[in-house]
Formats: structure tokens, C-alpha cells, sequence
């Protein structure tokens, strides 16, 4: 069954058309990649899944609802994580925090009942502390608990915006380049959490990524953009060899086959 | 070097860190309590008012603390909510209000008028939203004397006297008893600050300072987080602008001018952004700096025959005072005593660049 859909959808930026008549389904519990050279059009539909674009044409649907009607900050309500292509985390907050941010579509108190913090705020936020501490355990997050992002290296920041995501308890997920800027170790991590989410947790994926090695090891199917236009969609395997994707990429340099 | 060893969430939910932290607020807090009793014996209460005073300001300084240091909108208006606070407290005590209610009532207006004011600017960003907050300090003076018939205009408004269930305060008659009555709506309002800090409201103002985009793609929506935001910060103030006039005891149009807003947000400053402390020690250093002005001076006069007298040598040492900061300590004081603590709590293990923040990865404006 379709999780996320979006059926022939297009958005213009000035001349250039960023996203040209594309449509996708994302089936629940797999996990679905977007690939494609730089300035693709990757960041930009999931910049439309988020709402932060309106699209010119065409619809988006995510589990049976048109999300079209909604503004930017109802998505995450539906169930809808995301991650971002250059980390956008709460700097000058601790990664429990930025964490606990990521709970905030659970809030079930309000203002008056936090002000004077009830006892219902307080099993509240215990819950919440509760969901944190296991993202956590599972991202092996432990060291970095009460350490400003300010001052964590770059790899421990992607760890801690996928834990911000995951924190959220999303159906979709959806990852910007996890493993840009990852060593190799990290890669290799990133793909076993990846794996972990979609099977252990039921969660459903859809991540852009650079790295073919990571697409063909995690994705079950992939999308292949270009000039932001679909190119062609299949297991990783059909889409590497497809000849429009192959010469979509020659001369671009931006594969790195592994 | 302490490790605190959490064995429940209650650990980090709680007020206090551990034992130890409880313990010297509470020491804090009795020394507070028992502060009149220093200057009841030496029966000279001039201090213990000035005192009052900077408590006032500081509960003042949380409320542009909330709303500049933890949700990252800056405000150059704030003394017109202490304005709105302290006239509509007067106009519901002259109504016959009894007082507990006039003050609650009064901080909440002027909050809710603020938040009011202030969604059409709350778009704004940065330089332009203190722009904005500033022209409103600016009107606030003729907005009080268009409203004359409430608000006395040029020729003033007498502030009442507090009143609780009969037990009687005036600042000059009875300075212990107005100490005590804001002493205690101090230390409310920092719990309730604490509380706010540590639910998700006071996480989504944090998350809104530090990235919006990221904000909203946590679901949260930034026009009612901001609103909610000025809302506290404004009722905070008008709370604070309640206290003042009692304190003063006469107000005019020229009391609430653009140097109290900007006084504020120096104080906040100075004190550290983004920490409830950092209001205290900004008021703090407000209320010291003339004190020290005018006993240096004196000192110089009659011990060496030195007459300094110099025009707006005050306000030229705070703008010295607030550039140096902002150069050298950007944390504020309390970001300097934090790094102090550390120090000694680390010995010898303390590096210089322990606080030093990692240069910021490449952010472009455009959402990725
Ligand atoms: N806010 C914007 N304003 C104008 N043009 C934009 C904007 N965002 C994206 N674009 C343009 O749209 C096109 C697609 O950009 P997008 O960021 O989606 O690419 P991408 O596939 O994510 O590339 P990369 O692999 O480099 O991240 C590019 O030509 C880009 O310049
Ligand atoms: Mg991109």
C-alpha cells in the first residue's frame, strides 16, 4: 500500500523548473531512494513533502490525506521526520534537547499546565524522557547526552538529526544525504541504523544519497532524477545500469560506484 | 569533578542538579529572607530599597530574557509593557480592585494587548523586529498623554498602596514589607520560568532561536510559539511595570522612556543571554554601577580634592561597559562564571578553549 504519493508534480523557481511532472509512491515499510547529480532537483521534493514549497502543479498525498491543504508544521503531525542535506540542529541546546524537540508532536500538555508543571506534566515529560532515552540506546548516543551541538564533530551531528527524527516517532522518515561527509565506519553504521529503522521498527524511508554503495545495500527500489525529471524507477541494480542514468551521470562525476 | 550518576528522568526533570546545588539556593533564599534584619538594625532602609529595585528590574530582565535570550527575538520596547502594567494596575486599583487580583490582572493585559501589538511584527526578523519594538518605546510617552483621562497625562498618576487582604505596604512608610512582597513574586516568577523551561513550550521558544526551519519541520507552529513567547515576556514585564510604579510612587508620562527599553536589553546582555541568572546579574550590575560612580566621585572629592564632573559620565561608562562584553565575554557575566566554575572544578584540567565554539558549518540561506 502507498504511503506517500506524489502524482505529477512540478515547481518552478524563476526560469529554472526544479521539479518537472514527477510522480513517486512510496510503499509502506520500504525503504525508497532518490538519486541523481547534483542540482537534480533531490532536496527540492522533499523540501515539497515538508510544505515548505507549494508546487505549481500536481498533488501530494501522504497515507490517503492530501497534504497540499496543510501548512509546513501540521506535516510532522501526520507522522512525517525529516533530516536535512546541511544539519539544521538547535546549536546552542544539548543533544537531549534537540532530542526532546523532536517529541514535540506528542505535546499533550499546554501552556497553563507547564507554567505551573502539574502532576500531569510531570508523567508527561517522563514519557517523553522515556522515548528519548531509547533513541539514545540506539544510535549509541550515551557519550553526547548533556554536550552542546555547538561543539560535537560533524559525524556526531548526523547521528543526533536522525535521533531528533527518530524521536518524533515517524511513519515516513525521510533522510537528506545521511552518509555525506561520513568515513567510511560511519557509512557502515548509518547503514545497519537505516536497516534497523525499516525492519525492527516498521518505519518507512525515503532518503536521497550520493553514495551507491549505501543505495544498493539499503534501498529496495530507486527513483533516478535528473534536470528534475524522473529518469527511471526500479531495484538499485536496474537503475545503476539504465543507460539514461549512466549517461545522466557521465562527464557529472558525481557517482561513486563501491 | 562531580558526576551526578541520574538513576531516574526525574534526574534531569528536576529543579536541581543534585544535593549540593539544592542546598546553596536554599542558603541563597534564607539569606534573602533574612536581609531586612540586617538593615531594620542598622535602621537605614535606603539600601534595602535600592535593593527593591533592582529585583523589580530583574523580573523585568526575565521577562526580554524570555523572549530575547530564549526565543531569539529581540525587543527595544519592553518598558512599554511595563508601562501598560503599571497604568492599568493603577486604573483597576482606582476601580476598587483589591490588589492581588489588579496585579495578576494587570500583568495579563498587559500581555494580552502586547501580544496583540506585536503579530503584525512578529514576521519581522532581526534588526528590523528591534526597529519595530523601538518605535513602539518611542510612542508609548504620547500614547500615555493622548490618554489622559486614565492615565494623567503630563501632570501624572499616584500609584496606591498595596493592599493584601488589609495587610497594608508602602515603599516609604514600611520598605521591609514591599521587599518581602517582591522578593516572594521574584522567586514565583522564576519558577515558573523554570517550569516553562523544562516542558516543551519552553524546548519549542529554544528551537525557534536556533532554527525555524528545523522548528517547523518538528511540527511546531512558529506564529503561536512566538506569540506565546511575547506573551509571557510581555505580562513578565507588565508585571514587573506593576511593581515599579508602587515603588515610585508617582508616574508620568517621561517614566517609561526608550532608555529603560534599551536599559533592559543592556542588562541582559551583560548579564548572559539565554540564562535566567543572566537577568539577575544584569540588574545587578545596573543597580551597582551608579552607586560606585557616585562613592568613587565623593571618595575622590573629599580624599584627594579631585571634583570630576564630567556630563553623562554614566552613560558613557555602561556603553563602554556593554562593548567590552559583547567583545570579549559575548556569554555575558554568567557565561564568564560558569567558565570560572569549570575551571576550578576541572583543576587542573581546564583548557582554554573548553567554551570555544567550533566554527559553524557551512549554512546557506537556502533550505537543503
Ligand atoms: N530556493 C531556491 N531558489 C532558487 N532556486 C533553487 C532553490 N532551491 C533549489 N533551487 C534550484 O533548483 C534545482 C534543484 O536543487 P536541489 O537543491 O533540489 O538539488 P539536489 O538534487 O538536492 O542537489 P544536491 O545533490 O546538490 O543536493 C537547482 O538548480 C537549484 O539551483
Ligand atoms: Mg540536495
Amino acid at each position: 500500500m502507498s504511503l506517500l504519493s506524489l502524482d505529477q508534480v512540478t515547481l518552478r523557481f524563476g526560469g529554472v523548473v526544479a521539479v518537472n511532472n514527477v510522480s513517486l509512491s512510496v510503499n509502506e515499510g520500504e525503504v525508497f531512494g532518490l538519486v541523481g547529480p547534483n542540482g537534480a532537483g533531490k532536496s527540492t521534493v522533499f523540501n515539497l513533502i515538508s510544505r515548505f514549497y507549494d508546487p505549481a502543479e500536481g498533488s501530494i498525498s501522504f497515507d490517503g490525506k492530501n497534504i497540499l491543504k496543510l501548512g509546513s508544521d501540521k506535516v510532522p503531525s501526520l507522522g512525517v521526520a525529516r533530516t536535512f542535506q546541511n544539519i539544521e540542529l538547535f546549536e546552542h541546546a544539548t543533544v537531549l534537547q534537540n532530542l526532546l524537540v523532536g517529541r514535540h508532536r506528542h505535546r499533550k500538555t499546554n501552556m497553563l499546565s507547564e507554567i505551573f508543571f502539574t502532576p500531569a506534566a510531570r508523567k508527561e515529560e517522563r514519557r517523553h524522557r522515556e522515548a528519548v532515552e531509547e533513541v539514545i540506546d540506539f544510535l549509541d548516543l550515551q557519550p553526547y547526552r548533556d554536550k552542546m551541538i555547538a561543539g560535537l564533530p560533524y559525524g556526531v551531528r548526523k547521528v543526533v538529526e536522525l535521533g531528533r527524527a527518530l524521536a518524533s516517532e515517524p511513519k515516513l522518515l525521510l533522510l537528506d544525504e545521511p552518509a555525506s561527509g561520513l568515513s567510511v565506519e560511519e557509512t557502515q553504521d548509518m547503514a545497519y541504523w537505516i536497516e534497523d529503522i525499516q525492519k525492527q521498527m516498521g518505519i518507512t524511508v525515503l532518503m536521497v544519497e550520493h553514495d551507491m554503495g549505501l543505495v544498493s545495500s539499503v534501498c529496495n527500489r530507486v527513483l533516478a532524477l535528473n534536470d528534475g525529471k524522473e529518469l527511471t524507477t526500479g531495484t538499485p541494480a536496474e537503475v545503476q545500469s539504465h543507460p539514461a542514468v549512466v549517461e545522466a551521470y557521465l562527464g557529472t562525476d558525481g557517482i561513486s560506484k563501491t | 569533578m562531580r558526576f551526578v550518576f541520574k538513576t531516574s528522568y526525574d534526574a534531569d526533570i528536576n529543579w536541581f542538579k543534585h544535593k549540593t546545588q539544592a542546598f546553596w539556593y536554599f542558603v541563597l533564599f534564607a539569606l534573602m529572607l533574612a536581609l531586612p534584619l540586617y538593615f531594620y538594625f542598622l535602621s537605614d532602609a535606603y539600601l534595602l530599597g535600592e535593593i527593591t529595585s533592582v529585583m523589580i528590574f530583574a523580573i523585568a530582565a526575565m521577562g526580554l530574557m524570555l523572549l530575547t535570550g530564549h526565543t531569539g527575538l529581540p525587543s527595544l520596547g519592553h518598558a512599554t509593557f511595563m508601562a501598560m502594567g503599571c497604568y492599568l494596575n493603577v486604573i483597576y486599583l482606582n476601580l476598587g480592585v483589591p490588589w492581588l487580583l489588579s496585579f495578576v490582572l494587570a500583568g495579563a493585559t498587559a500581555g494580552a494587548v502586547g501580544t496583540l501589538i506585536a503579530l503584525p511584527v512578529l514576521r519581522l526578523h532581526g534588526v528590523y523586529l528591534a526597529l519595530a519594538t523601538l518605535a513602539m518605546s518611542i510612542l508609548t510617552g504620547d500614547f500615555i498623554v493622548i490618554l489622559e483621562p486614565w492615565t494623567g497625562g503630563i501632570s501624572g498618576l499616584a500609584v496606591p498602596d498595596i493592599s493584601i487582604f488589609g495587610w497594608e505596604v508602602n515603599k516609604y512608610a514600611n520598605p521591609y514589607r514591599f521587599y518581602y512582597v517582591v522578593l516572594i513574586i521574584a522567586i514565583v516568577i522564576i519558577m515558573a520560568y523554570r517550569n516553562v523551561l523544562r516542558t516543551p513550550l519552553g524546548r519549542s521558544f529554544t528551537a525557534v532561536r536556533d532554527s525555524e526551519i528545523s522548528a517547523q519541520a518538528m511540527g511546531i507552529n512558529l506564529t503561536v510559539t512566538k506569540s506565546s513567547s511575547f506573551f509571557l515576556s510581555a505580562t513578565t514585564a507588565g508585571l514587573a511595570g506593576a511593581l515599579f510604579g508602587h515603588s515610585a510612587g508617582y508616574v508620568t508620562n517621561e517614566t517609561f522612556d526608550v532608555v529603560m527599553s534599551i536599559t533592559l536589553l543592556m542588562m541582559i546582555v551583560i548579564g548572559g543571554l539565554g540564562f535566567i541568572h543572566g537577568a539577575f546579574f544584569g540588574a545587578v550590575v545596573f543597580g551597582i554601577i551608579p552607586v560606585a560612580i557616585a562613592n568613587g566621585r565623593s571618595l575622590l572629592s573629599t580624599s584627594f580634592d579631585i571634583n570630576i564632573n564630567i556630563p553623562g559620565l554614566e552613560n558613557g561608562m555602561f556603553a563602554v561597559i556593554l562593548i567590552a562584553f559583547i567583545l570579549f565575554e559575548p556569554m555575558g557575566l554568567y557565561g564568564r562564571w560558569l567558565k570560572i566554575r569549570t575551571y576550578f572544578e576541572l583543576f587542573p584540567f581546564y583548557r582554554k578553549d573548553m567554551f570555544r565554539r567550533q566554527k559553524a558549518y557551512l549554512k546557506t540561506e537556502r533550505v537543503q
